[in-house]
């Protein structure tokens, strides 16, 4: 009962999705009951959210009681979380600062301490991408000094500065760069990637509708 | 018939009413009903089916199946021994997008095969999420590979982690775990995005071997840059079958192989019907909608 109850929720649900594709699903039934699967999946969805929240205090609570290194950035954690939740979930008719609408206590928190973390980390990427660009366009083989060529010349066209220099030379350079490179060689190979991962996917779901993969129960 | 999606078509029923004693006769708007103009989708999707079901029943009476080597699933078990040897942990992320996308129940199945080597090595295991039903989803997973490895009393229920609903206060707080603990290997199998590069430059700075997939093409270049074995694509979903060596479950990626080859001979005929100039109608049967 434990596995096949759902895999017959898995079948069923599966099949009225695949189904709801080539129905209308405004005048079916199978259209309404995909749209209402997946109300059903925001719902649930919903509900879960406790889940986390549990997880994230026991795991940060049971640091902070073993006193294990590090344990006061897990208080603040913790102290983050409360600060976050409980004024946004407190009516605003009580006061201002409640709920989540402005000049809330969350959209303060939000817009001065949440938006500008997010913003720094996003920014670190291109460090990121100056490490890791050079670790991949050392050239090491024949291979790899096709890529730092070729990856210096897309790099130059891609800038207002370097297209210019391009068009210094003779010849079109950031146009055939663009139709053989950008347009030919990598949409190529992006699309073969896309097609092998897109059968890959409906073979998987296939697999999971049909009850034969159930690793994601953790079984077979 | 034309396949013109404005064309109405109609079903007269004819049915006996007993009651009336007569034929009383409905007409349907058949076009209000199917969806008509995606046809070729229903025909391929068709063949698709019948393709794995046909590879997955001669999998299962025993006809052998080729599959090849995919070394960064063969470095799966290398890596979590190295982890042993160290005595450090194993990082495993199963994507940071929600439970209702393919790529993440795919990473949640490649979690249970790692969670079984783990329970068998006693290696520690932990597996940061940043949706609440992805956790419970993997919670359930990770629980039940150390039962079937009958290390039931070694699983701790905080393997499995919430970190942050937040793409890069998860991202943040991932880093931060692997320059302070220094996992030996870190994988990450499901949908990544603009983070794939700050966790796996972060791993690799931290020395651990890192196993990425992914079947975001946009992403794939970092993973391969920053990563020691990267799953491309479809690698990513034939994982949790190769991993398993189960026979009906390879039979579903030589139906997959199949269809690839049909794909891949309409496009060598659509690119020579359409030298010779006569390709419109045949690339009209593909058009998507």
């Amino acid at each position: 009962m434990r596995t096949t109850a759902p895999v017959a929720i898995a079948f069923l649900s599966g099949i009225a999705m695949v189904l709801a594709f080539f129905f209308n699903e405004e005048t079916t039934f199978v259209g309404r009951l995909s749209n209402e699967l997946l109300n059903w999946l925001i719902i649930i969805g919903g509900f879960t959210l406790l889940l986390g929240v549990v997880s994230i205090t026991r795991v940060n609570l049971a640091a902070v009681k073993r006193r294990k290194e590090g344990w006061g950035y897990k208080v603040l954690t913790l102290l983050a979380i409360l600060a976050m939740s409980l004024p946004s979930v407190l009516s605003s008719s009580w006061s201002s600062l409640f709920g989540r609408s402005d000049g809330s206590i969350y959209d303060w928190l939000f817009i001065n301490l949440q938006m500008p973390m997010m913003a720094t980390m996003f920014a670190t990427l291109a460090f990121y991408i100056a490490s890791a660009a050079y670790r991949a366009f050392r050239a090491r083989s024949s291979e790899a000094t096709i890529l730092l060529i070729t990856a210096t010349l897309v790099m130059l066209w891609r800038v207002p500065m370097g297209e210019a220099f391009l068009n210094l030379f003779p010849g079109d350079i950031p146009g055939l760069l663009n139709t053989y490179i950008m347009n030919g060689a990598n949409l190529a190979v992006q699309r073969g990637i896309i097609i092998g991962a897109a059968l890959g996917a409906s073979a998987m779901s296939l697999r999971i509708i049909l009850g034969i993969e159930r690793t994601y129960m953790g079984k077979g | 018939m034309k396949r013109n999606p404005k064309t109405i078509y109609y079903i007269i029923i004819a049915t006996a009413v007993a009651g009336f004693g007569g034929w009383t006769v409905f007409t349907q708007d058949w076009s209000a009903i199917f969806r008509a103009d995606r046809i070729n989708a229903l025909v391929l999707i068709s063949l698709f089916s019948a393709a794995v079901l046909l590879y997955t029943r001669w999998a299962r009476q025993g006809k052998p199946l080729f599959l090849r080597k995919i070394p960064g699933l063969d470095a799966v078990e290398e890596a979590v021994g190295r982890a042993t040897e160290m005595g450090r942990p194993v990082l495993f992320i199963p994507g940071i997008d929600e439970l209702d996308q393919i790529e993440t129940i795919a990473g949640v199945s490649i979690l249970g095969r790692v969670a079984r080597i783990t329970a068998q090595y006693d290696t520690p295991l932990t597996v940061p999420v940043r949706y609440p039903l992805v956790l419970a989803a993997s919670q359930e997973v990770v629980e039940q590979a150390y039962i079937e490895m009958g290390k039931r009393d070694a699983y701790d229920k905080d393997t499995v982690r919430y970190v942050a609903g937040e793409q890069f206060a998860f991202t943040a707080t991932v880093n931060g775990y692997m320059m302070r603990e220094r996992p030996a290997t870190n994988i990450y199998m499901g949908a990544f995005f603009a983070e794939s590069l700050l966790l796996a430059e972060t791993g690799n700075a931290a020395g651990s071997i890192q196993i990425a997939g992914t079947a975001r093409p946009e992403q794939l270049p970092f993973f391969i840059a920053a990563c020691d074995y990267t799953l491309m694509g479809e690698e990513l979903y034939a994982a949790s079958a190769y991993l398993s060596h189960e026979p009906i479950m390879t039979g579903g990626l030589k139906g997959q192989d199949f269809i690839k080859i049909l794909i891949a001979a309409c496009i060598i005929l659509g690119v020579l019907l359409v030298i010779l100039g006569r390709g419109d109608t045949f690339i009209s049967l593909f058009d998507a909608v």
